[in-house]
């Protein structure tokens, strides 16, 4: 794909921000984003989502942009948010994950072996809930699955094969935990 | 159309490849958030545009005024009407429906103008500025009042988007004689709006192209027809629009219909740049059109024995102001609007009428939903008034091979094994039942109302209702029906190059494994789908796996016939001792891998395009039917399907929740058996939504829940486990006798659902979603 110059200099921002708007004044905000020092541009009223796509960081996706759909999910300082919900001004000093660091190998085996992904769309926000629910103290089963993702909508999949592979990783990590390997 | 009735189960071949739940090359990088959805597309220096829309259902646009928005930080250009270089239309069937309002605006939502800015914020904020005049006139929203013959027009062309009159065995020469049989029942039943909500939002990027086109790249279910449209309107050559397939977040029949992509192209053009937008859930659900509701009139006769004698059905469908699919998804509705039932005599008129509520378009299932839910529910009045179980009653009179199908008088072929999806989805286990005292009692999160933890338990019945389905796969109705591929030979591998679009169901990965099983287990990958690509048609009636798939196999058999050719010239061995296998090829029993092949024999191999093969599949022919009865070989041929519904309701509350879904599907041959899985899965949970929670409510013609907040989309915690059994009767006139999988879970679960409901609480459940107060007071 070709692109045209850009005479006024707007090229910077995949969506939000230009430094000539009164309205958007530019903020710049430092914080960890997978592990990594990170500054990103924001503006008073952006969201975390928006700063973080506008970055280029397009992992996180976003259906709804009022906390209704999960897909926008990530963890801000060990707690899971709906990245639209969370000004991106007051994550300034967090640590912020994303799927990119939260992924790990066994969910993604099983998320692809039980047909948890069709469009794509929920799955980094599947990721970062069930990361969450997979850390907790009791071993997971149907029900309390179910509810630990009852914040991720999916439209395509019906859940049954995302709840299957977060079920069936739990057990794995359990038993590898009780073997003493390392978790 | 096939006449042999043998049982083609004695025929089928083991194909290397078919049959097995291969993984799918697209979803590694959709689980670690690397994939490129339609909206995460960007390129340097890339305008952003916001649609300016009517506020009103209808009204008369007087002045637009966009000094205001010109003049607003970041503006670059306010696209009009007056910037469209046509009078054309879109619409894919019928174009009906202006780029921005002419004249009057005919539904809340209908694009005005088009705002470019240097961001998106900004131009959402100028899109405010954007002033317009209206002469608010009074909207047609009730279907039946439309059709009134003083009714004024909702659209210069008339508020009749089609009628269809279906008739089929007249007992005497008055075709409006009353039918009579031993037992008759009567209903009126009523579907709701449901919404696609796909949950990525529309989304595309316009790039300016130096002869004057324009590319965009963008998610879509049919990039050619999308480009007829966009081409007509802009006044331009087909080939100067290029469409690319970008990543999509779901469609569901809800990106059919052209959406963002005209204003994009004028917006580019006009600017010279490229330009980006990206719909807002809220817009996104005024935007794209959306599942028709239906209101339906029916009469079943029978003996007293349950023989089923006459149906009469009167179905009205919401199309909106505008036609979209409605033509089609009404003749979906009348052809199916007698089940999959033996029954000689069958009249069936319907209508879809143009009002002022949002567009209706196309969503799974396609018409055959709404009818599916009125028959099935009048075959339950009949199994209770003459007191036979409802399955038994369903039995007695299924269609099956050699019938003639009840609404057009088609011959069935040998794939229709309606006894055998009855008694195997009727014999899955069912859900323990703790008001049997066998069992713990169940989580309060299992009782109606879920984790809001609303029902103490004590009011809780429940109930178990049946229902089977009925659609046909591909178009039909005369619609002529090809799909285009290329399959070339690399040293890498088999490519694949086809414009069939990705909608989520995995179709890159079918392609992909059929020409892989064609070509001996070579490696194989699919290149982008993009209009230089030949036709595919749409992603859409369950028809790509069977249309496609036909085309990707004959030009990788040709591609691989031209290979065996070229080795046996090559080495001078007969072409019978070359064989193509999964490490390369087979010569004379010497294995030999691909590229090792290609180096060793250099150009004598590949003479220009001689391992590249284009095929094109045509589908087996239909005819639109009869102009007065409708009668005629209107299918290619039909998918079944069967589902019983385990449904808890809390008497007191009104509030529901499935327990259990069971289902026999007739899939033909399953390609890959997860992926239809998935389709049986996600389809089933979306009636389940139209059952109980979505109906984009629009009231006086202004939508009130269009958000995630207010339109209810079930979740995991409100879906319970499905139990799928797939039964494989091959298609004789299919690739691999395959059917289509993507739409029976759609068709006959939110019917079993009500059924389950009825049976738990004695109401009528005259409409879904079901409301509370259809079942308390």
């Amino acid at each position: 794909m070709t692109s045209p110059d850009d005479p006024d200099g707007a090229a910077a921002s995949t969506s939000g921000t230009d430094p000539g708007d009164p309205f958007t004044s530019v903020s710049e905000i430092g914080l960890t984003l997978d592990g990594m020092p990170t500054m990103l541009h924001t503006t008073p009223g952006s969201s975390l989502l928006r700063a973080l796509r506008d970055a280029g960081c397009t992992e996180t996706t976003g259906a709804c942009e009022q906390g209704e759909c999960g897909s926008c999910s990530v963890e801000i300082d060990g707690r899971v948010e709906c990245s639209c919900l969370v000004p991106a001004l007051i994550c300034s000093g967090s640590t912020v994950r994303t799927v990119r660091s939260l992924l790990r190998d066994d969910l993604a085996t099983a998320l692809a072996e039980h047909g948890a992904v069709q469009c794509g769309f929920c799955t980094p926000g599947i990721v970062v809930a069930a990361e969450a629910a997979l850390g907790g103290e009791k071993p997971l089963d149907e029900l309390t699955a179910r509810e630990a993702l009852a914040g991720n909508l999916c439209r395509c999949t019906g859940y049954q094969g995302i709840i299957d592979a977060i079920v069936s990783v739990d057990a794995q990590r359990r038993t590898a935990t009780s073997d003493g390997a390392v978790r | 159309m096939s006449d042999t009735l043998t049982d083609v189960r004695q025929h089928r071949r083991a194909i290397a490849g078919i049959g097995e739940s291969v993984a799918r090359p697209d979803v590694p990088p959709k689980i670690d958030g690397s994939f490129e959805f339609s909206n995460d597309v960007s390129v340097p220096g890339m305008l952003f545009g916001a649609t300016v829309r009517s506020p009103h259902p209808r009204a008369r646009l007087i002045e637009l005024d966009i000094a205001s928005a010109l003049t607003a930080t970041g503006v670059v250009r306010v696209i009009t009407l007056d910037d469209v270089p046509t009078t054309a239309r879109t619409g894919h069937i019928t174009a009906d429906e202006p780029v921005f309002v002419d004249g009057e605006a005919r539904y809340v939502g209908e694009p005005v103008a088009f705002v470019v800015a240097r961001t998106q914020e900004q131009a959402w904020r100028a899109a405010d500025l954007v002033r317009v005049a209206w002469e608010v006139l009074e909207p047609i929203v009730d279907p039946a009042a439309a059709l009134a013959a003083d009714a004024p027009f909702v659209h210069p062309a008339g508020n009749v988007i089609r009628e269809l009159v279906l008739r089929r065995g007249e007992p005497d020469d008055d075709p409006n004689s009353t039918l009579e049989a031993e037992v008759v029942v009567e209903g009126v039943w009523e579907t709701g709006r449901q919404d696609q909500a796909f949950l990525g939002p529309e989304s595309a990027l316009a790039l300016p192209d130096v002869d004057g086109g324009v590319t965009l790249v963008l998610a879509t279910q049919d990039l050619h027809t999308d480009q007829h449209q966009i081409a007509a309107v802009l006044g331009l050559e087909e080939q100067q629009v290029r469409l690319v397939m970008s990543g999509i977040g779901g469609a569901f029949g809800g990106r059919e219909d052209i959406t963002c992509q005209v204003h994009l192209a004028l917006a580019a053009l006009n600017t010279g740049r490229p330009v980006k937008t990206t719909y807002r859930r809220g817009e996104s659900f005024l935007a794209h059109p959306k599942r028709h509701p239906a209101r339906m009139r029916y009469r079943l006769g029978a003996d007293r024995d349950g023989t089923f004698r006459f149906v009469e059905a009167d179905l009205v469908l919401d199309g909106g102001p505008y036609a979209s699919t409605s033509g089609p998804v009404l003749g979906s509705a009348c052809y199916f609007a007698a089940g999959p039932y033996r029954i000689p005599t069958v009249r069936v008129r319907g209508r879809a009428a143009r009002t002022n509520n949002p567009v209706s378009g196309a969503m799974r299932g396609f018409g055959a939903v709404q009818a599916c839910f009125g028959v099935e529910s009048t075959v339950d009045l009949l199994a209770a008034e003459l007191g036979i179980c409802p399955i038994e009653l369903r039995r007695r009179n299924v269609i099956g091979p050699g019938d003639e199908f009840p609404t057009s008088g088609q011959r069935i072929g040998p794939s229709a094994p309606l006894l055998e999806l009855i008694d195997r989805c009727a014999a899955i286990p069912m859900p323990d039942d703790p008001s049997a005292g066998d069992t713990e009692p169940l989580h309060p999160y299992l009782l109606p109302g879920g984790t809001g933890l609303t029902s103490d338990g004590t009011g809780v019945r429940r109930g178990v209702g049946f229902a089977l389905g009925v659609k046909n796969h591909l178009y039909g109705e005369g619609v002529p029906e090809w799909s285009v591929a290329t399959v070339t030979i690399t040293p890498q591998g088999a490519m694949v190059r086809s414009a069939a679009a990705e909608v989520g169901q995995g179709i890159i990965s079918t392609l992909a494994q059929i020409a892989s099983a064609t070509l001996g287990g070579m490696p194989v990958t699919v290149e982008p789908a993009t209009t230089e690509a030949g036709y595919a048609g749409s992603s859409s009636a369950s028809r790509q796996t069977w249309m496609s798939g036909a085309a990707v196999r004959q030009a990788a058999a040709e591609a691989g016939a031209r290979l065996i050719g070229s080795v046996a010239r090559s080495t001078g061995v007969s072409p019978d001792e070359v064989r193509l296998v999964p490490e390369g090829v087979e010569v004379a029993g010497e294995i030999k891998g691909l590229a090792e092949l290609f180096r060793g024999l250099g150009d004598a191999i590949t003479p220009t395009g001689e391992l590249t093969a284009t095929s094109e599949y045509r589908a087996p022919t239909t005819h639109r039917g009869d102009p007065t009865s409708g009668q005629g070989d209107v299918h290619v041929s039909w998918m079944f399907v069967a589902h019983r519904a385990v449904v808890d309701v809390d008497v007191d509350l009104g509030l529901c929740r499935v327990v259990q879904v069971a289902t026999a599907q007739d899939v033909g041959r399953a390609i890959n058996p997860r992926e239809v899985h998935g389709q049986i899965l996600g389809g089933i949970t979306q009636g389940i939504g139209l059952a109980l929670n979505e109906h984009l409510d629009s009231r006086a013609g202004r939508v009130v829940n269009n958000s995630f907040t207010d339109y209810l989309l079930p979740t995991a915690a409100d879906v319970p486990r499905v139990d799928a059994v797939l039964v494989e009767v091959p298609d004789p006139d299919a690739p691999f006798g395959l059917k289509g999988a993507g739409e029976p879970s759609a068709l006959s679960s939110t019917a079993s659902i009500a059924a389950a409901v009825r049976e738990a609480t004695g109401r009528s459940v005259p409409r879904v979603p079901i409301r509370p107060d259809d079942l308390v007071g």
